[in-house]
C-alpha cells in the first residue's frame, strides 16, 4: 500500500505565496485570541487549590457550585471531569487553609449532597510556584529554539534553512496556544510539555525535507533551487504523511483512552503535529528559499562530516 | 549480498537479551499491600501477625497473603477495595500499636528480586500519595551564622577582656547580612582584638578601620561560605524532614532536593494524614532555658511587666504563665534524639544533646539544681493576607513551653525528663525531635492523589499504550507488509530496551511517562519510514532488491540522525528545566529517541540482513 503510488510533483514553491496567507491568518487569530481571550490557566501555573471528588451517582454541577458557596467557598468553579460522576473543583487561593483542613471542608460539603462522595485528589499550589513556571516554561522554549537553530546552521551550513526552521517551528507552538485560547480548555503544565515535544517533534520532518535538499543540491547544482525545494519536498512527501498518520494513531489513542489528565497534552500533541507537518511542508522550505537560498550555501566544498557515513 | 558485520549482530543480541532480563520485573505487576509496623518501632512477631490476620478473617477482609518484611507485616490484597478495607480495620482496632501504610508489593519472583531486578518504581498519580513542596528559607540560615559569629566574637573578646561597644549583623555590598562588625572603644587595644578574633572568625575577610571614637572591623562572609552555609541548612532540612518521614512508617518515601532552596517529599500511599500535616508542617526549633524563679509570672502577666532579662510564656498545655530567662542553654540544631522510655516515675523522656550542648547544660545544672528548666518550641509560620487589595506575605512566630520540669541533679549531653503521661511522652519526643530543625521552611505546594484514581490512570495509560501499539502494528503491517512485521518487531524491542533503561534507572514512572512511552512508539516509526521509503524509491530506480535495502539504511542514515537529535534537543532542554511529571515525561521521551535510534538503525538491519542477506535469487522485497 502506498499513499502517493507515482512521485508527486505539486509546486509547493510557486503557490508560497497563498500558504504565507493561509499561515499569517492562523497566527493573527491565535495571538488576537490569545491576547483578547487570554488562556484558561490551570492552578499550576495561578496558585489556587484543584480537586477531584467522585460521585457515587450523576453529580449537580450547580448543586455543588451552590453547597460551595454556601459554605463559605469564594468563587468556586465546578464542572464535570471525565465522567458525570466525576467532577473538578477550582478555588482561588487561600492562604489560612491548609490542605488537610480544606479537604475536611470539601469533603463535609460534598457528604452533605451524597454520603458517599469522596475527593479523590487535591493540590494546593502556592503563587509563587506559578509564576516560576512561567519563566522557566519560557526559557525552555527559548533554549530549545536556540540550540535546534544553532544545530541546523552548523549542520546545513547556512543560517538560511536555520531560519526557515525557526520561523516554522514558532508557527507551531503559537497554532497550539491559539487552539486552547479559543477553546479554553484547561491549559496546565503537561501541555507545555507537549508543546514543547511538539517543537522538536515538527522539526523532524523540516529536517528530513532539509537533508533532501542537501542531497538534491549535491547532485544538480545546475537546478534552480525553487525546482530542487520542490522536488525535495515531493519526494519526502511520502515519509511525512506516513510518519504523521501513525504518530497520530498513539496520539488519538491517547486523547480517547488516556482519560481526562491526558487530555490536554494529547489535544496538544495532536494540533501541534497537525500544524508542524503543515508547517514543515509549506513554510520551512519556502522561508529559506526568500532568504535566497541557493546551492552554493548548502554545499560548499567542505566534505560531509564524518558520521554521515556510518552505518 | 547483504553483510552485517559479526560484532553487530552479537552487540544487538546482546543488549536485546539484558533490555528482556531488567524489563521482565514489570511485566508480573504488584499487589496493593497493607504495610503495619509497631508505633514503638519494634518488630512485629509471628504472633501479633497472626492476630492481624485472624481480625482481618473476623472482619471479612479478604487478603492474598501476609508476610514478615524487615520487622514490618506486608498483608497483600487483590483488589485497592481490600487494602482500603483492611486498614481502616486495622487503623479502627489497633490504633494505638500499629502504624499502617498503603504500600505496592511488587509479585516479581523471588529469583529476580534476588538478582536485584526490581520493576519501575510507580509515581504517585498512579498510586497515590501525598506530594509536598517546602520552600526553605536559606537567607534565615545565613542570617543564622551571621548572628552565631557576633555572638562568638563577643565571647572571644571577652575572654581577652577587651571592651566591645557593639558586635552585631550588617550587610555589606548585599541587601541581605553577611557580615560582622565589631565596634571597639578607644581605649582598646586593636591588634590584641585581632589576635582574640583570629579564632573566632576563621576563613572571613576581616577588615579594620579607624573611627572617630575607636576602631571597627568587619568580618564578610565569602559568597561561597554562604552557598555553602546554604546547602548546609538545605541538607539540614533534608535529614530532619526525612527522619519525621521516617516517624510516619511510610513505605518508600522520597525527600529531595529540588533546586537551588526547595525540597520535595512524596509519600506514596499516605493520604488525609493530619498527622502528616502536624509532623512535616510543624517548623520549629527549640530552647532549653531556665525559668525565672525570682519573679512571679502571675504578677507579670497580670500587670504586662516583664523583669528586664526575661521573657514571659504560657505553658501549652497547662496554661499557665512560665517567665523564662532570656539565656538560652542549648537549642533545637544541637539535639541529637529524643525517644520515649521508663523511668521510676513511669513514662519519660530520654533526651541526647551534642558535645557543645552538653558542657553548656553541664554548666548550667552545676549551678542550679532544684531550679526549674523548659522547653520553649518555637514555631515559624508564613501567613498571606490581603491589604489593600495586595497580598502580603510576613513571617509569623508562635513561642509556646513545651515543657517544664525541675533540675534534679547535675547532668549534660544526656538525660531524663520524668513525670509526663504516656501518650504526653510520646508526642514530647516527636516535639523535640520535630523542633531540631533550626531554618525555617513552609509548604509552598500540596497535592494528595487517592488510591483508586491512580489505579485509573494507570487503567488508562495502558489501555491507551496498548491500543495504540496495535494501531501501529496493524497500520505498518498493511502498510508495508512483511517489512512492516519488521517495523513491528523493531518498535516491540525499543518499548522492552526503554523499559529495561528506565527499571535500571528507577526512575518512577508517571502518567506523563506513559504518555511518553506512547509517543516514543509513534515517533520511532519514523526512522523505519525514512528506511522503507528509501528502499521503495530505491527500487523504483530500478536497483536490486539486497542493493536497495543497502542503499536505504545507507542514505536514511543523516536523515535519521538529524530529525532525531533536534527532538532530543527539546527532550533534553525539557529534561534539564522540568520537575515532578513533566521531568519523568522528558526522560522518557529523550531515552526513547536514544533506544529508537539503536533498534531502529542497527537491530532492524540485523533482522533484514538476516532474513533477505544470504539469498542468492532475490526477484522482489514484500515492502
Amino acid at each position: 500500500m502506498e499513499f502517493f503510488s507515482h512521485q508527486t510533483s505539486y509546486p509547493f514553491m510557486a503557490t508560497r505565496k497563498v500558504w504565507y496567507t493561509l499561515s499569517a491568518v492562523l497566527m493573527v487569530v491565535s495571538l488576537a485570541s490569545f491576547f483578547t481571550r487570554g488562556l484558561n490557566l490551570t492552578i499550576d501555573f495561578t496558585g489556587g487549590v484543584s480537586a477531584e471528588a467522585r460521585f457515587q451517582h450523576a453529580a449537580n454541577v450547580d448543586e455543588v457550585r451552590e453547597r460551595l458557596s454556601a459554605a463559605g467557598f469564594r468563587e468556586p468553579q465546578v464542572q464535570n471531569f471525565g465522567s458525570s460522576r466525576d467532577i473538578a473543583i477550582r478555588l482561588p487561593p487561600d492562604p489560612k487553609l491548609t490542605a488537610t483542613e480544606l479537604r475536611s471542608r470539601l469533603e463535609a460539603v460534598l457528604t452533605g449532597i451524597e454520603p458517599t462522595a469522596q475527593v479523590v485528589q487535591l493540590a494546593v499550589v502556592g503563587p509563587q510556584v506559578g509564576s516560576e513556571l512561567k519563566v522557566s516554561a519560557m526559557w525552555a522554549l527559548f533554549f530549545t529554539l536556540l540550540l535546534i537553530f544553532l544545530y541546523i546552521a552548523v549542520r546545513f551550513h547556512t543560517w538560511r534553512l536555520s531560519l526557515g526552521a525557526i520561523l516554522a517551528v514558532m508557527h507551531d507552538p503559537i497554532l497550539v496556544i491559539g487552539f486552547f485560547s479559543l477553546t479554553q480548555l484547561p491549559f496546565d503544565l503537561a501541555v507545555v510539555a507537549a508543546i514543547l515535544a511538539v517543537v522538536g517533534y515538527s522539526l523532524n520532518d523540516t529536517v528530513v525535507v532539509f537533508d533532501r535538499i542537501r542531497e538534491r543540491f549535491e547532485t544538480n547544482r545546475r537546478s534552480p533551487p525553487d525546482v530542487v525545494l520542490d522536488q525535495s519536498i515531493n519526494q519526502t512527501l511520502s515519509r511525512t504523511i506516513m510518519t504523521k498518520v501513525v504518530t497520530s494513531i498513539v496520539v488519538v489513542a491517547l486523547l480517547f483512552l488516556g482519560g481526562p489528565v491526558l487530555k490536554g497534552f494529547s489535544a496538544a500533541l495532536l494540533i501541534g503535529i497537525i500544524a508542524g507537518t503543515y508547517s514543515s511542508i509549506y513554510i520551512s522550505s519556502a522561508i529559506a528559499l526568500d532568504f535566497g537560498l541557493t546551492a552554493e550555501h548548502v554545499f560548499p566544498t567542505v566534505k560531509k562530516a564524518a558520521f554521515d557515513q556510518l552505518p | 549480498m547483504l553483510e552485517y558485520a559479526r560484532w553487530k549482530y552479537i552487540l544487538v543480541a546482546v543488549v536485546l537479551l539484558l533490555a528482556l532480563l531488567f524489563a521482565l520485573p514489570n511485566v508480573f505487576g504488584e499487589d496493593p499491600a497493607l504495610q503495619v509496623e509497631r508505633k514503638d518501632h519494634s518488630p512485629v512477631t509471628q504472633d501479633a501477625a497472626r492476630a492481624v490476620e485472624s481480625f482481618l478473617g473476623e472482619r471479612r477482609v479478604h487478603f492474598a497473603r501476609s508476610y514478615i518484611d524487615g520487622g514490618r507485616l506486608m498483608v497483600r490484597f487483590g483488589g485497592v477495595a481490600d487494602q482500603l478495607a483492611a486498614r481502616d480495620a486495622v487503623n479502627e482496632r489497633f490504633a494505638d500499636t500499629y502504624r499502617t501504610a498503603l504500600s505496592f508489593a511488587p509479585r516479581t519472583p523471588e529469583l529476580l528480586r534476588a538478582l536485584g531486578l526490581r520493576p519501575m518504581p510507580l509515581g504517585l498519580d498512579l498510586r497515590g500519595g501525598l506530594y509536598l513542596l517546602y520552600q526553605v528559607d536559606v537567607n534565615a540560615a545565613v542570617a543564622q551564622a551571621i548572628e552565631g559569629y557576633a555572638q562568638d566574637a563577643r565571647r572571644a573578646l571577652a575572654a581577652a577582656n577587651i571592651p566591645v561597644k557593639d558586635a552585631s549583623a550588617v550587610a555589606v555590598g548585599s541587601d541581605k547580612a553577611n557580615a560582622v562588625r565589631v565596634v571597639l572603644p578607644p581605649e582598646a587595644d586593636g591588634n590584641a582584638a585581632r589576635t582574640a578574633l583570629n579564632q573566632p572568625l576563621t576563613g572571613l575577610a576581616i577588615t579594620t578601620e579607624s573611627l572617630p571614637s575607636g576602631s571597627a572591623m568587619t568580618a564578610v562572609m565569602t559568597p561561597a561560605q554562604i552557598r555553602e552555609r546554604q546547602d548546609y541548612a538545605i541538607q539540614q532540612n533534608i535529614t530532619t524532614l526525612r527522619n519525621r518521614v521516617n516517624e510516619l512508617g511510610v513505605s518508600e518515601p522520597i525527600v529531595q532536593r529540588q533546586g537551588i532552596d526547595r525540597i520535595n517529599v512524596q509519600l506514596p500511599g499516605v493520604q488525609n494524614s493530619a498527622e502528616v500535616k502536624d509532623i512535616l508542617g510543624r517548623v520549629a526549633t527549640l530552647e532549653f532555658r531556665l525559668e525565672d524563679m525570682q519573679n512571679n509570672a502571675f504578677e507579670a502577666m497580670q500587670t504586662g511587666r516583664v523583669p528586664l532579662g526575661s521573657k514571659l510564656y504560657t505553658h501549652t498545655r497547662l496554661g499557665h504563665p512560665v517567665l523564662l530567662k532570656r539565656e538560652v542553654i542549648a537549642t533545637g540544631d544541637q539535639l541529637t534524639n529524643a525517644t520515649t522510655g521508663q523511668s521510676q516515675e513511669g513514662p519519660a523522656v530520654n533526651v541526647r544533646l551534642d558535645a557543645r550542648a552538653g558542657e553548656s547544660m553541664l554548666k548550667t545544672t552545676r549551678a542550679n539544681v532544684n531550679k526549674r528548666m523548659a522547653v520553649v518550641l518555637i514555631e515559624k509560620r508564613r501567613e498571606t493576607s490581603d491589604v489593600n487589595g495586595r497580598k502580603v506575605t510576613r513571617d509569623v512566630t508562635d513561642e509556646e513551653v513545651i515543657n517544664d520540669a525541675t533540675i534534679r541533679g547535675i547532668f549534660s549531653n544526656n538525660f531524663q525528663i520524668t513525670g509526663l503521661a504516656a501518650g504526653e511522652a510520646r508526642e514530647l519526643a516527636l516535639l523535640l525531635r520535630s523542633g531540631s530543625l533550626a531554618i525555617p521552611l513552609y509548604p509552598i505546594e500540596e497535592r494528595a492523589v487517592g488510591p483508586s484514581l491512580g489505579r485509573d490512570n494507570i487503567d488508562k495509560g495502558v489501555t491507551a499504550l496498548i491500543v495504540g501499539m496495535a494501531g501501529v502494528f496493524v497500520f505498518m503491517w498493511i502498510y508495508y507488509k512483511t517489512f512492516g512485521l519488521v517495523a513491528d518487531a523493531v518498535l516491540l524491542s525499543n518499548v522492552v530496551l526503554l523499559t529495561a533503561l528506565l527499571s535500571m534507572m528507577r526512575a518512577s514512572l508517571s502518567l506523563p511517562g506513559i504518555a511518553g512511552i506512547i509517543l516514543t512508539v509513534g515517533m520511532a516509526v519514523d526512522a523505519n519510514v525514512l528506511i522503507y521509503e528509501r528502499i521503495r524509491e530505491e527500487l523504483r530506480k530500478g536497483v536490486t532488491p539486497q542493493a536497495a535495502i543497502r542503499a536505504g539504511f545507507e542514505k536514511a542514515f543523516s536523515a535519521i540522525a538529524d530529525s532525531n537529535i533536534t527532538t532530543l534537543i527539546a527532550g533534553v532542554v525539557l529534561w534539564v528545566f522540568g520537575t515532578g511529571p513533566i521531568r519523568g515525561f522528558a526522560v522518557v521521551l529523550t531515552l526513547g529517541i536514544a533506544t529508537s535510534m539503536f533498534t531502529s538503525l542497527m537491530g532492524s538491519r540485523a533482522l533484514l540482513t538476516l532474513m533477505y542477506g544470504g539469498r542468492r535469487k532475490l526477484a522482489r522485497l514484500s515492502i
